[in-house]
């Protein structure tokens, strides 16, 4: 299984991301933003970081990037994709994902574990069965996700809410403390939390966040 | 050439908790009965277009890049060299 993680300029957790999918089985591609092919590979990982710096909005300059027509493509597809912080705000930047992510309400930069509870089926969530709490780090400044009423209705109604703070987690005023969201098809997933900082026991963290990755390198059945 | 002045800000039934900082700051500094502080952005450019032509390419610039529908709203308008706000 090979998964590619693209680097846009400002990108920060690439290699880390890359090494999680190594750890959990799988090859991870290097892929460049201003390259126009994905490689022939089987996934796709945006990661987390500061692409452009953050000007204008969080990923607005990411989504135009060359690459993203390839992944569009490969999203309609059905090729999962998933964001990670960063990677997460261009991903709704792009309209793939749903909703926006905003200042957090309380105007700090957050970084602590987070517990976030796996609520929903998608391609990245396939191997953990819903209702799992899960310990990742979260670390951002802009990670209150933001849709209005009627989409987040929708998303409940549509089992699009893939991730949701546990009770204290929610440290950036997300709505309805939404942590990630899939698209309808649920190939493409987005989620604030970093899963690849969760996959050492060297480090700290524990190993929660390769549960994501093993969904795609190795998907084991749902325990019952 | 014409020059387009873009305010944008957060839609009004979204949350700014920037706005709503400097609204606690200023009674501590004496500036009393002030309510409803909303901090955006202000963009300035040339372009070289005209009448219709120009509100097109405004609008889809302002569509596609340079604000988010999702959870912003704009404002833009041909402004005078002495209407730049960095004058």
């Amino acid at each position: 299984m090979r998964i590619g993680v693209i680097t846009f300029p400002g990108s920060l957790d690439d290699a880390d991301a890359r090494r999680a999918v190594e750890l959990c089985g799988g090859d991870g591609v290097a892929l460049w933003h201003a390259d126009r092919d994905l490689k022939g590979v089987d996934g796709v990982i945006l990661p987390g970081g500061f692409s452009w710096g953050d000007y204008l909005r969080c990923g607005a300059v990411s989504q135009h990037a060359p690459i993203m027509d390839a992944v569009r493509d490969f999203a309609v597809d059905g090729g999962p994709v998933l964001g990670i912080c960063n990677g997460f705000q261009i991903l709704c930047e792009a309209g793939l994902l749903p909703g926006a992510l905003l200042r957090n309400a309380g105007l700090r930069f957050v970084c602590r574990p987070a517990e976030i509870v796996v609520e929903q089926e998608s391609a990245w969530t396939r191997g953990i069965r819903p209702g799992t709490r899960l310990t990742v780090p979260l670390k951002n400044g802009e990670g209150r996700y933001y849709a209005d009423a009627a989409t987040l209705d929708r998303l409940e109604a549509e089992g699009q809410v893939v991730f949701r703070y546990a009770p204290g987690s929610n440290v950036n005023g997300s709505e309805r403390d939404i942590a990630g969201v899939r698209n309808e098809a649920g190939n493409v997933v987005g989620l604030m939390p970093h899963p690849e900082h969760a996959v050492d026991d060297l480090l700290w963290g524990g190993r929660d966040g390769r549960a994501i990755f093993t969904s795609l390198t190795a998907p084991t059945s749902v325990p019952s | 050439m014409p020059r387009v002045a873009i305010d944008v800000l957060l839609k009004h039934e979204i949350l700014d908790p920037q706005g709503r900082a400097v609204e606690r700051a200023l009674p501590g500094l004496g500036y009393a009965d002030v309510t409803d502080v909303r901090v955006g952005k202000h963009l300035e450019l040339d372009i070289d277009a005209e009448g219709e032509e120009l509100s097109a390419r405004v609008e889809k610039m302002c569509a596609d890049f340079l604000t988010n529908p999702v959870i912003e709203a704009y404002r833009w308008r041909v402004i005078t060299a002495d209407e730049r706000a960095d004058a």
